[in-house]
């Protein structure tokens, strides 16, 4: 690790230490805050609820529906699901603005604003003093119990929030459930690069190329040179076209050149390209001739003797491609 | 329907099993019917957009299928005192949810019931729920 990178992650971690303080102290105040009370259950406990809760969750027990069982049954009258208590008090679908605010929706933003974005709910707990009549009004109150973390999740980095709600009818307590999420910061992509998907043209890269393509890796564009004569070639091969030698070496060209000769593709499709693109033959004051794109102008820009330089562009995740892009004459 | 009584339950008993197709229309009709109208349980698009592959049951919902899975054995005046559940994975429009459940203890007047909920990813909700029978 250099030291630079020490410094940016030794602020990092100063950073959660703060963040971790201001969340520790928030909570703790909302825990003092203690038992809040929300708003009363828009409708008392009712049989058409009960009926549509027993239908859709297919529970067939008629101590919850039919008030003749009922009244013969342990409860001598109609009585609500008890799994139902949350039901009576839920902020339905454009009532949300009416809502009293509790004590865990300020740790939940903080959460959410220091990236803390994911939720997922871990645990339920839900206990019932008795079970509801018909005509009974609930008023839920909230307390927030308990904040711990960091903690590091397979879902990523989070805390786990914790808040209790008691159903109260009348200044009875009814039932109490204790609800806990895992609020975390989604894994960031860092950690599981997407693969691109691989370029489809490769080139052929065997024994009388590798250089030139290490070359490419290394941002130089290399070319041929005859060990014997001092020719230069292009592109590569085994045997001096001028002295027949087989010794071969290789110089670093400049990077620069001039339009020779080009074409404009247009037509059929190029996999892994879209057209119209340019290829054009470029000459190297060296004296050699490449064949590349020309990027970073519309192809009626490119012209003979167009002077041009060369670029490397990165095709997928191992591929490197040089090409070439308009040079100031 | 029968309810059973307490001396024709024992530690160890086991619960039949119940296995709940979790087609579209349940997962939307329970959300629904629990007043949860957050869009993962009934609007496909934004489940996906949220990085669910599907709609999934509510965990109102959840609490009351382990509340059915257990009277549905147990019978209509067994007296629940309460639900336990640790939540894992999703249940997916699409999947089969399958409650397992067994007598593990003695408590007070009481019993309690160990419940496992599994889908195809794992155990959607594994816990307890305690309950009173009738006297004979």
């Amino acid at each position: 690790m250099t030291g630079a990178e020490g410094g940016t992650n030794a602020a990092a971690v100063t950073e959660d230490d703060a963040f971790h303080e201001r969340l520790t102290a928030l909570a703790e105040r909302q825990i003092e805050a203690g038992e809040i009370r929300g708003m009363a259950a828009t409708d008392p406990v009712n049989l058409p609820m009960i009926r549509h809760w027993t239908d859709a969750i297919g529970d067939a027990n008629p101590l919850y529906t039919d008030p003749e069982a009922a009244a013969d049954g342990v409860h001598g009258e109609i009585v609500a699901p008890p799994a139902m208590i949350q039901v009576w008090t839920m902020p339905g679908v454009n009532r949300g603005g009416k809502q009293v605010s509790t004590p865990v929706d300020d740790v939940l933003r903080t959460l959410d604003e220091n990236g803390y974005t994911g939720v997922v709910a871990t645990n339920c707990e839900q206990t019932y003093h008795r079970y509801l009549r018909l005509g009974e009004r609930t008023v839920p109150a909230t307390r927030f119990t308990g904040l711990s973390g960091p903690k590091r999740t397979a879902l990523g980095e989070g805390y786990f929030v914790t808040w209790d709600v008691t159903w109260y009818s009348g200044d009875e307590p009814v039932a109490r459930m204790l609800f806990r999420v895992l609020k975390f910061r989604p894994r960031e992509r860092e950690e599981d690069p997407p693969k691109a998907a691989p370029y489809p043209l490769r080139p052929a890269v065997n024994r009388d190329t590798e250089f030139f393509w290490e070359g490419v890796a290394k941002g130089e564009l290399r070319i041929q040179k005859c060990a014997d004569c001092g020719e230069l070639r292009h592109p590569p091969g085994p045997v001096c076209p001028s002295c027949r030698s087989a010794g071969r070496t290789h110089v670093v060209a400049t990077g620069e050149g001039e339009v020779y000769s080009y074409v404009v593709h247009h037509h059929p499709p190029v996999p892994g390209r879209e057209t119209p693109f340019v290829v054009a033959v470029v000459e190297l004051p060296e004296g050699v001739r490449l064949v590349g794109n020309v990027l970073e102008c519309e192809p009626s820009e490119v012209g003979i003797g167009m002077p041009v330089r060369v670029t490397y562009r990165q095709m997928d995740d191992e591929l490197i491609l040089p090409m070439w892009v308009p040079r100031e004459a | 329907m029968r309810t059973l009584t307490d001396d024709e339950v024992e530690i160890g008993t086991v619960l039949p099993d119940l296995a709940i197709d979790l087609s579209p229309t349940l997962i939307v009709s329970t959300a629904l019917a629990t007043m949860d109208f957050t869009s993962v349980h009934h609007d496909v698009e934004g489940a996906r957009a949220q990085g669910s592959k599907d709609i999934f049951l509510n965990i109102l919902t959840t609490m009351g299928l382990v509340e059915r899975y257990v009277t549905d054995w147990a019978g209509p005046e067994a007296i629940l005192r309460g639900i336990n559940v640790r939540l894992g994975a999703p249940a997916y429009a699409g999947d089969k949810l399958t409650f397992t459940g067994a007598v593990v203890a003695r408590e007070d007047d009481g019993f309690v019931v160990e419940v496992r909920g599994r889908v195809s990813l794992g155990d959607h909700a594994s816990g307890t729920v305690r309950l009173v029978l009738p006297r004979r």
